[in-house]
Formats: C-alpha cells, sequence, structure tokens
C-alpha cells in the first residue's frame, strides 16, 4: 500500500547510550494521502514521537536514522541535503507538540515567534511577516492585539497550544504533525484544541499525523489508525474498523482497557510491561506478554500485511486475505 | 512601561543597601580595637598632641555626634582625609580608580567576547576537538594563580623577548595625555597623542591578558554549560522544526536563554576586577585602587579604608543593578 503523500518504509532509528543501543524504530512504514489524517497510537516509548521527529529529520545524537526512506511528495527526505531539509521545514511540513508552553522561546514574544514561521515558509522579511499574524492568531480564536505582545510564561497551556496551531498552520503546509498535542491539557481544552483542530484543518486540508496514546481520541479524530508497539507498526486501519474488529492482540488489549464513562466494568489491562529496547524481544516483540503466542512469534518478525481491505496487521496469526487468525490454528 | 519601573525599584533597593552599608562601615571602625591617633602620632607621642588630633579628627565627641558628622560628610561626598597622604580620600580614590577601571574594562572585554565564543563552540560542538581544546584551556585558566601566569607572561615577553613594557602604564619617557577621563588609552586618544596611544596600549597587554584569561575561562565554562542545557529545551526542537538555519537557532534562540547566567558570572567578574586585582597590580606595578586600598590597610589608615570600602560598595551594587537590569532586558520573566 502506497499513499500519496508520504511513504515511510522500513525507518530504523537507534540511540546511542552508556546502556546500550536502544533500537528504538525497527523497520516502521506508514502511508499517508493528501488530506488523509492518520493517528499513530501507542504506549509512552512505543517510538511514536521517535518516528514524527524521524520523518522531520529532527533526530539528534545519541539519535541516528540507521536505514529507511521517508518519501515526501515523491522525495526521500532522508537524502536531502541539510540546507534542503530546512526548506521542508516549516514549509511542507509543520509540526506541534506536547508542551506547549515550553515548546515557545520563553525570551521572545509571540507575535515575533509566529513572524518568524511564516517569514520562513514565505521567503518574506520578518518584519512583512508581522503583517500576517492577526490573522493567525484570530484564526485560532485568539485576540491578536493582546496575545501578540505576550510572552510564553503569560499563556495559559491552552492559549499556548493555540498559538502554536497558529504558527503551525500560518505556514499552510501540506502536513501537519501533531505529537500529543493535547496531553499536557485539562480535560476540557483537550476537547476545545481537539474541535478547534478539526475546524481549521478541515479549511486547510492538510494531511494530519496525529500522535496520541488515547485510541478514543485517535479514532474521532482522524481517519485511519496506526497502532504502534515497541518500535514496530503493528496494525493499520480505517478508524470505525480498528474498533470494531481489532486483530492484533496488543490492539485488542489497548481497546479493553479503554475506561468508559457510566459503565461499571472491570478493567482489564495488558499484563507484563513494554520490553526494553536495549535488548527486545526476538521475533514479534509484542510476544512475551501476547496470550496467543506460539513457536513461531519467538523467531520471525511479522511482516505487516494487509488482511482484508485496507486493514493491515503484522501478526503471525492472520495470513494475507485472512483475518479470522485461522493460521494460529492450524 | 513594565522595564522602568523594574529599574526604578532597583534603584531604590540599591540606596537602602548602601546605607546599611555605609553604617556598618562605621561600626566596624568603632569597634576595631585599633587607635587612629595611635597609630598617627605613634606610642610615645605627648599628651596635649594627642588631645590634639582627637580634637581635630572629632574622636572626643560622643559616638552618635561622630555618627552623624560621618553621615554628612558622605552625604556631602567627603569621604574624609586620608591620615597618610594628607590628602581627602575622594581625591585619592579619584586617582587610583581610572587605572583600575581601564584594565578591568579591558580584561573583561577580553573574557567576555572570548569565553563566549569558546563556550558557544564548546558546546554546539561537545565532545569534538575543539570543546576539549575549549575545555583543558579553561581547567588551566581558573586554576593557574594569577601571580604565576603574571611572572611567567612577564618573563617571557618582557625580559626574554623584550616586546612589551615591564610595568606600570605608561614609559617614562612619554609625555603623559591630557586628563580627562583618568583612562590613559582614551585620555591619549581625545589629546590626539599618539605616542601615548600606543605606549599605554603596550602596558595593557600584559595584565589585561593574566586578568582577562581567567576571566575568559570561567565564562567559557558557565556557556558552555548553559548552552548545552538550554539545546535541550523544547522550544529549540520548536525553532528546528520552523525549518531555520542551524546558526539562527544557535544565535537567536539558544544564545539569549543561554546568557542569562552568564551576565552574572560577568558581573560578578566585572565588579570584582573594578575593586582592585591587588596581585595583578603588584606584580605589574599597577597604580591601581586594589594596591591604595592594601596599603592604607598595611598603616591603618581609617579613612581610606572606611572611604576605600564604601566605594567598592557603590560600585559592588552599581554593577549589580546593570547586571539585573540586562537580566530584565534577556528574560521578560525576571521583569516582576
Amino acid at each position: 500500500m502506497r499513499g500519496s503523500l508520504l511513504n515511510v518504509e522500513n525507518l530504523r532509528v537507534v540511540f546511542y547510550t552508556y546502556r546500550g543501543v536502544i533500537k528504538a524504530l525497527n523497520g516502521v512504514r506508514l502511508w499517508l494521502n493528501e488530506e488523509e489524517r492518520l493517528a499513530v497510537v501507542g504506549e509512552t516509548g512505543c517510538g511514536k514521537s521517535v518516528t514524527a521527529l524521524s520523518i522531520m529529520r529532527l533526530i539528534e545524537p545519541p539519535g541516528e536514522i540507521t536505514t529507511g526512506k521517508v518519501e515526501f511528495l515523491g522525495q526521500d527526505l532522508l537524502s536531502l541535503s541539510e540546507e534542503e531539509m530546512e526548506k521542508v521545514r516549516g514549509k511542507s511540513i509543520s509540526m506541534i507538540f506536547q508542551e506547549p508552553v515550553a515548546a515557545l522561546n520563553p525570551v521572545f514574544k509571540v507575535g515575533f515567534q509566529i513572524a518568524e514561521a511564516i517569514a520562513h515558509s514565505q521567503n518574506i522579511s520578518i518584519k512583512d511577516a508581522y503583517q500576517l499574524v492577526p490573522e493567525a492568531l484570530t484564526m485560532v480564536g485568539l485576540d491578536w492585539k493582546r496575545t501578540m505582545n505576550l510572552y510564553a510564561h503569560e499563556l495559559s497551556g491552552g492559549m499556548a497550544q493555540r498559538v502554536m496551531i497558529a504558527m503551525a498552520l500560518a505556514v499552510k503546509p501540506k502536513l501537519l504533525i501533531a505529537d500529543e498535542p493535547t496531553s499536557a491539557l485539562d480535560v476540557t481544552i483537550q476537547a476545545q484544541i481537539l474541535e478547534l483542530l478539526d475546524d481549521l484543518v478541515k479549511v486547510s486540508k492538510n494531511a494530519v499525523i496525529f500522535i496520541t496514546h488515547d485510541l478514543a481520541v485517535a479514532s474521532e479524530f482522524c481517519d485511519r489508525v496506526a497502532v504502534m508497539y515497541a518500535g514496530n507498526v503493528v496494525e493499520v486501519a480505517k478508524s470505525d474498523e480498528i474498533f470494531a474488529h481489532p486483530l492484533h492482540p496488543y490492539t485488542v488489549g489497548l481497546i479493553d482497557s479503554i475506561p468508559l464513562v457510566g459503565q461499571r466494568k472491570e478493567l482489564k489491562g495488558i499484563p507484563g510491561v513494554v520490553p526494553d529496547l536495549v535488548d527486545p524481544p526476538s521475533g514479534c516483540r509484542f510476544h512475551p506478554r501476547c496470550q496467543r503466542a506460539f513457536g513461531r512469534c519467538k523467531v520471525e518478525l511479522p511482516d505487516l500485511i494487509e488482511v482484508s481491505e485496507n486493514h493491515f496487521v503484522a501478526c503471525h496469526l492472520y495470513a494475507a486475505g485472512d483475518r479470522n487468525g485461522s493460521v494460529a490454528e492450524s | 512601561m513594565k522595564l522602568a519601573s523594574f529599574i526604578v525599584k532597583r534603584l531604590f533597593l540599591m540606596l537602602l543597601v548602601l546605607f546599611g552599608v555605609s553604617v556598618l562601615v562605621f561600626v566596624i571602625s568603632k569597634v576595631i580595637p585599633a587607635d587612629p591617633v595611635g597609630a598617627i602620632l605613634g606610642g610615645n607621642a605627648p599628651v596635649e598632641l594627642v588631645e590634639d588630633l582627637r580634637r581635630r579628627l572629632g574622636l572626643d565627641k560622643p559616638l552618635i555626634n561622630q555618627f552623624f558628622d560621618y553621615m554628612s560628610g558622605l552625604l556631602k561626598g567627603d569621604l574624609g582625609t586620608s591620615l597618610k597622604t594628607n590628602r581627602p580620600v575622594v581625591k585619592d580614590i579619584a586617582e587610583f580608580f581610572p587605572a583600575t577601571l581601564e584594565l578591568a574594562i579591558c580584561a573583561t572585554l577580553l573574557s567576555v567576547v572570548l569565553g563566549i565564543l569558546l563556550g558557544i563552540l564548546s558546546a554546539v560542538y561537545r565532545n569534538r576537538f575543539i570543546d576539549h581544546f575549549s575545555r583543558v584551556f579553561s581547567i588551566l585558566g581558573v586554576s593557574m594563580p594569577v601571580f604565576w601566569t603574571g611572572l611567567l607572561l612577564l618573563l617571557l615577553f618582557y625580559f626574554r623577548l623584550g616586546w612589551l613594557p615591564g610595568g606600570g602604564r605608561l614609559s617614562l619617557f612619554v609625555t603623559p595625555p591630557t586628563k580627562y577621563t583618568g583612562l590613559l588609552v582614551l585620555d591619549s586618544l581625545l589629546s590626539g597623542n599618539m605616542e601615548a596611544f600606543k605606549d599605554a596600549l603596550a602596558h595593557l597587554v600584559l595584565p589585561t591578558i593574566v586578568l582577562g584569561y581567567s576571566a575568559t575561562a570561567s565564562i567559557a565554562r558557565i556557556t558552555r554549560a548553559s548552552m548545552l542545557d538550554v539545546l535541550r529545551q523544547d522550544f529549540i526542537r520548536t525553532a528546528k522544526a520552523k525549518g531555520i538555519g542551524k546558526r539562527l537557532v544557535i544565535y537567536r534562540h539558544a544564545l539569549r536563554n543561554a546568557l542569562i547566567p552568564v551576565v552574572t558570572i560577568i558581573g560578578l567578574t566585572f565588579g570584582g576586577l573594578l575593586e582592585g586585582a591587588v596581585l595583578t597590580e603588584t606584580i605589574f606595578s599597577w597604580p591601581g585602587l586594589g594596591r591604595y586600598i592594601v596599603n592604607a590597610l598595611l598603616v591603618l589608615d581609617y579613612p581610606a579604608i572606611m572611604g576605600g570600602t564604601l566605594f567598592v560598595a557603590v560600585i559592588y551594587s552599581l554593577v549589580n543593578l546593570v547586571v539585573d537590569i540586562v537580566y530584565a532586558a534577556l528574560d521578560p520573566r525576571m521583569r516582576i
């Protein structure tokens, strides 16, 4: 399966630490069409953010992208020079982050920081770019006259994230990467920000990669969901499909562990802990925690295969075109 | 404006501090078990002479009156008369301070430029050659005592090579420039005396290097640590994600944040240099404030000691005020 906007193939990223080499991404594959919204879901440390930063080529030492391809509009971003990459960042791809207040520079006014982003994307002077700041701030529902002259420490988390969104969308990107944009906010503010983002993207029609650990938010906001576990994409499907027919045992476990308001069912967690990626499990990295694991899982890393239309899973239980998991029984 | 009210507030605080210091200096001078009259006249002076001098110094009045005399003198800018030089302390300080100021400015300029540059390079090229070099350079700078580096430099550049003069501010055969500021380099430029300018500059080189080196070292170390810390912050990632180049990320986004702790060190260094670097001044026979105060201490020249202490306190407060203002200018979070 290939996307018309972005194709990430066999992406491997390692981090060199004193403890050993952390194999953070183990051959990630993702694809994205124009105007599509993809959620990347998984636990802390599964490689969601590393994937996002790899697409932007913002992995810093001691981290390193060892192999793979990040094809964006037919161009492999990993083969670009740093100067060429600077023309992609903040022009074709922009990004918002988890801690919005910390993501803004404390010593510059909000207006300057937005103008700087606009100036870079349109190749104009910062002075000229200032003219466009009010429009950007109004778009995210802020009083521009007041907000322009504020500093990050004078903003609430919600306001700061609005500023970040204004900054990211003012450059009219083809792709917006949102790395847990609501995780650090209060629940009520979370909903506001999601709604705002939803409204804005409907108008701007850019593609979105939405990183979250919240499967419910993911399916609400996105067309498709990619579930990641320990550096691999384990399942990709349409949002409603993944809730209706989760295939990978990990996805099943994730859905079972979502608490529902008003239901007094006992929550089921997934037993075990996220593996240490310095010394990851052999074969499928989920097998030590998987109740349906069998011999092959310990040896062989499963490929991401299409078991039904637009539903992909990386699990030995399923063969291509078969989503009943009959392999295990045979 | 917020910044202006901040400065006014700091100025007011500074006055309080200075008042406290002057009271403290007065009390200490009265508590110390040493007799200024004895120090001047010696132990065997006739009683009438002692009584006469006590009266002239005002020491026969009650303590509270002495305090008011002292304070009203301060408000008029009168620090008393030096017992040793028999001149007003203010005049003495005005004589010696420019030499110290000139040296302090040169050493601070050198250390700020070199220290910040080394610190940035060190942090940006962490664990590469330039980083190792700058770290060794810094360790040497903070651990070598100035009297040792000073003597080594004198030995090499004055004694062996003869490239630079050995001490003092001006050679004997050079006509001193007309006095405007007391800073010889500036005065000689203002009066168009190029010979004095070159000579004064040559005399500044070695003491500047000696004092500047240790300051460079500490500034480089703080800049490196602070820069490394800032480069890890989220907003640096944001700046990179915006696509602006590496240079701008470092000089626009990281440096201004990283300089905040560096400003403290620069202020402390400059303040310390202004109070006079006794060792360096001694080695290079530099007629500065440090030597003046130490000489006053050695002969119990009370008015000079008190005046010098107060002057140094004023200088320190002023430098700290400037540091605070620079802080507030750099970091909006400080303007509270």
